[in-house]
C-alpha cells in the first residue's frame, strides 16, 4: 500500500521582469501592467511520490533542477501549481547554512536547530546524539574557525540529519568529505528510507542514482521529460547528452558535469568518434564491474601521414591512469595514410576495475610517443561510469574476479563470488 | 497576522539565540569584548561635549549643572542610537540574510525582530551607562525617568515601521540604503541632540515638528535632564502615526515576501 508523501501538481515557476521596479512595486498593489515579461524556468512538473521511496532528479545544468527543489523545501514560492507535502521536508543541500564560525560547534548546533523550527527542549535532547555522530572529539566544543572543512561537514551533517524528517532532499553536498564519515552518511539515509523517510536526490554522480533511487525523473529545460526505472531516465538522459555533444563541432568540449575536453594536436589526423560499446554493439555509458565491452575509436586521416600510431588511455576520476597502449606497442603501426582514410580501432576489454568514473584520453601519433608528431591529443574524450550491478560489493580499484569458500567439516560450502550464488557442495 | 505570531512564538528560541550570537560574535576576539558596546557611545559623547560644551553650556537654560550639556547630549544620543541602529540594519537585514533566506525555510519576519532585539540589548545597556554617568556627576535622573521604556515603545515603532518599509525596498532597489545611510547623517543634525531647539530660528521651529525624531528625542531630555513628564498629547500622534507606519510595513513586507527571494 502506497500513499503520496509528496505530491508535485503542475508546479510552475516564473521569474518576472518588470523592466522597472516602480512596476513591480505597482503590481503588489494590484496593478498589471501589460510590460511585465515572463520568464519560466520550470513548467507543468508533476509526480508524486510515495512513503519510502527513493526518487533521482536528472537533468543537465541548468535545466531547472534546484529550482524545483527550493520550491519543494518551500524557500522559493511556486508561480502556478503547488507541492503537497505530508510532514517535515529536511534538505542536505542547506548543509551549514547559518554557522558562525566564532561560535562552538555546539553553540552552532544549537542556533542552527533553532532556525530549523526545533524547541530548545528538543534541541537538548538531540544534542548528544548530534555531538557522538560527528565524532569530533573535543572540538564539538572549539569555535568553528578552527575546524577543517570536513569537520564542519560532519558537524552540518549531523545536525541535518538528527531527527528523522519524513522527506529529505540529498544534493551534491555529500560528495565532499572523507570516505568513513560519507558511508556513514549513506548508512543513515538508508536507515532512515527502511523507518519510511521518502528521499529526493539530485546528484550528477550517475552511479549513486543507480544504487539509490527505485525510480529517476527528468528535467529538460524546465519539463519534466521522463519519469521511470532509473536505468531508463539514466540512458535517456545519456542520449540528450550524447546528441548535445556531437553537435558541437568546436574543438573545446564542455561535458555535462562541467569538464572540459581539450584537443590539441597539429591535426593531420583526428578522432571523429570516440565510444563505448557492450558485446552487443550497442553504445553505453554504464559499464557492469567485470563486463566485457570495446572502446571503438573512429579515426579520418586529413593529410598524408607516413606512419600513424593511435594510443588511448583509461584514467580514473583523480586522473590517475589505469590502463593505457598504443598500436605501436601492438605491433599495428598504420603505414602511408591518405587523406580521407577511415580507421577504426576497437580494443576489447574487461572492465575489472573499481566502482567509479573513468574517462579516456587518445592520441593520434608517428610513434610509440606523442612528443615527436601529435596529430591529436585529447584529454576526456570519452567519460563512462562502472558501477557493480552483478557482483559480490567490494572495495578498491581493481576488480579481482574471486572464488571464495569455507570449509566447515562436516558441510563444506562454497560461494561463487562472480555470480553472487551460494550453494552446498 | 495571527500567524505570524505564532510563527514567532514558534521560532523564540531562535530568535533569542541569535540576537545572543549577534551580540557574542560582534565582539568575538577582541580583547574589550561587550565593553566596546559601551566605550563607543561614550566616546562619541565625550567628543561632542568636549568640542562643543564651550559653544553650547551657556545656552542651556534652566539648568545649573557645569555638566549639564553632557547630559543633554547623552540623553539625546540615547534615543537616537535605538532609532538609527534600528533603521540602518533593518535597511539591509534581508540583503545580508539573503543566502538563509534562499536555502533554508523559516518566518522571515524573526529577521526584523532580531535586528529590534539586538539594537534594544544595546540600547539597555547605554541607558545604564547614561544613568551611572548621570549619578556620576551628581545628576541621578528622578523619577521621571521611568518614562523611558515608554519613550523606547515609540521610537521602536516608529525605526521598525520605517526600517521594514525601507527594508523591503532595499531588496528591489539597493540604492535605498546608500541613500539613506546619508538622510540618517542629516536626520541626526536636524534633530535637536547636539544642539538646542532654542536656537532654533521660529521660522524654522514649524518644520521641526514635522520630525518625529524632534518629539522623541526632546522627550528623552525631558524625562531624563529636566526631570519633567512627557507631554503624552504630543507624543500620542507620533505613537499612532508609528503603529501605522508598522503596519504599511507589515503588510508591505507579507506582498513583497515571495518575490523578494526571487531577486536575492
Amino acid at each position: 500500500m502506497t500513499h503520496a508523501v509528496l505530491e508535485i501538481r503542475n508546479v510552475g515557476k516564473s521569474y518576472r521582469e518588470f523592466g522597472s521596479e516602480w512596476r513591480r512595486f505597482a503590481s503588489w498593489l494590484g496593478f498589471r501592467s501589460s510590460r511585465i515579461k515572463e520568464h519560466w524556468v520550470l513548467r507543468n512538473i508533476g509526480f508524486s511520490v510515495s512513503r519510502g521511496e527513493a526518487v533521482g532528479i536528472v537533468g543537465q545544468n541548468g535545466a531547472g533542477k534546484s529550482t524545483l527543489l527550493k520550491i519543494v523545501t518551500g524557500t522559493l514560492g511556486a508561480s502556478e501549481g503547488k507541492v503537497i507535502a505530508a510532514g517535515r521536508i529536511a534538505a542536505i543541500l542547506e548543509l551549514g547554512m547559518g554557522f558562525n564560525p566564532d561560535l562552538t560547534g555546539r553553540q552552532n548546533v544549537e542556533h542552527s536547530a533553532g532556525l530549523m523550527g526545533f524547541s530548545l527542549a528538543h534541541i537538548q535532547k538531540l544534542l548528544p546524539d548530534i555531538e557522538a555522530f560527528a565524532e569530533i572529539g573535543e572540538y564539538f566544543d572549539e569555535p568553528l574557525r578552527t575546524y577543517s572543512s570536513g569537520m564542519q561537514m560532519r558537524v552540518a551533517f549531523s545536525l541535518a540529519t538528527a531527527a528523522r524528517p519524513d522527506v529529505l532532499i540529498v544534493d551534491e553536498a555529500l560528495s565532499v568529505g572523507d570516505a568513513y564519515f560519507v558511508h556513514k552518511c549513506f548508512k543513515r539515509i538508508r536507515q532512515f528510507r527502511e523507518e519510511g523517510t521518502t528521499l529526493l536526490i539530485v546528484s550528477h554522480d550517475k552511479a549513486a542514482i543507480q544504487a539509490l533511487c527505485d525510480r529517476a525523473v527528468m528535467i529538460d529545460k524546465g519539463r519534466l521529460v521522463a519519469d521511470g526505472a532509473p536505468q531508463e531516465v539514466l540512458d535517456l538522459y545519456n542520449a540528450l547528452i550524447a546528441e548535445k555533444e556531437t553537435a558541437d563541432t568546436i574543438r573545446q568540449v564542455v561535458g555535462d558535469d562541467g569538464t572540459t575536453a581539450i584537443a590539441s594536436g597539429t591535426g593531420e589526423a583526428s578522432f571523429e568518434r570516440v565510444k563505448i560499446e557492450n558485446t552487443r554493439g550497442e553504445v553505453v555509458e554504464f559499464v557492469g564491474v567485470g563486463d566485457t565491452v570495446d572502446l571503438v575509436l573512429d579515426v579520418l586521416v586529413h593529410k598524408p601521414i607516413a606512419s600513424l600510431v593511435i594510443g588511448y588511455m583509461l584514467r580514473d576520476r583523480l586522473g590517475q591512469t589505469v590502463f593505457g597502449t598504443n598500436t605501436y606497442h601492438e605491433g599495428m603501426v598504420i603505414a602511408d595514410a591518405r587523406p580521407g582514410d577511415r580507421f577504426q580501432l576497437r580494443a576489447r576489454f574487461a572492465a575489472n576495475v573499481g566502482v567509479g568514473s573513468y574517462s579516456v584520453s587518445v592520441a593520434l601519433a608517428s610513434s610509440e610517443t606523442h612528443l615527436v608528431n601529435n596529430y591529436e591529443w585529447r584529454d576526456l574524450a570519452l567519460v563512462f561510469t562502472v558501477a557493480n550491478t552483478m557482483r559480490t560489493t567490494f572495495v578498491g580499484g581493481t576488480w579481482l574476479p574471486t572464488s571464495v569458500s569455507i570449509r566447515q567439516d562436516s558441510a563444506p560450502i562454497s560461494f561463487d563470488v562472480a555470480s553472487g550464488a551460494a550453494g552446498s557442495v | 497576522m495571527k500567524e505570524m505570531l505564532l510563527a514567532i512564538w514558534r521560532y523564540r528560541h531562535f530568535i533569542l539565540s541569535s540576537i545572543r550570537n549577534d551580540l557574542r560574535s560582534r565582539f568575538a576576539r577582541s580583547k574589550l569584548g561587550a565593553l566596546w558596546m559601551i566605550l563607543q557611545p561614550l566616546a562619541q559623547v565625550a567628543i561632542y561635549s568636549l568640542v562643543l560644551s564651550r559653544i553650547m553650556s551657556a545656552k542651556l537654560p534652566g539648568i545649573d549643572s557645569r555638566y549639564a550639556y553632557s547630559l543633554y547630549l547623552l540623553s539625546g544620543m540615547l534615543a537616537w542610537s535605538l532609532f538609527s541602529e534600528i533603521v540602518s540594519r533593518s535597511l539591509t537585514v534581508f540583503v545580508d540574510n539573503g543566502s538563509m533566506l534562499k536555502k533554508i525555510v523559516f518566518p522571515r519576519v524573526c529577521l526584523p525582530l532580531i535586528v529590534v532585539g539586538s539594537a534594544l540589548v544595546n540600547n539597555f545597556l547605554l541607558l545604564v551607562v547614561t544613568i551611572v554617568v548621570f549619578a556620576l556627576l551628581g545628576e541621578f535622573p528622578g523619577a521621571t525617568a521611568l518614562w523611558i521604556p515608554a519613550l523606547m515603545v515609540c521610537g521602536v515603532a516608529f525605526a521598525l515601521g520605517l526600517g521594514l518599509l525601507l527594508g523591503v525596498l532595499n531588496v528591489f532597489i539597493r540604492d535605498i540604503n546608500q541613500f539613506m545611510q546619508v538622510i540618517l547623517q542629516l536626520w541626526f543634525w536636524l534633530t535637536p541632540i547636539v544642539y538646542m531647539t532654542t536656537i532654533i530660528p521660529p521660522a524654522l521651529m514649524s518644520w521641526m515638528r514635522l520630525n518625529p525624531m524632534y518629539w522623541i528625542v526632546t522627550e528623552y531630555q525631558g524625562v531624563l535632564v529636566y526631570g519633567r513628564g512627557p507631554e503624552l498629547m504630543s507624543l500620542l500622534p507620533i505613537l499612532v502615526s508609528s503603529l501605522v507606519l508598522l503596519i504599511v510595513g507589515l503588510l508591505l513586507f507579507r506582498k513583497a515576501a515571495p518575490d523578494m527571494v526571487d531577486v536575492l
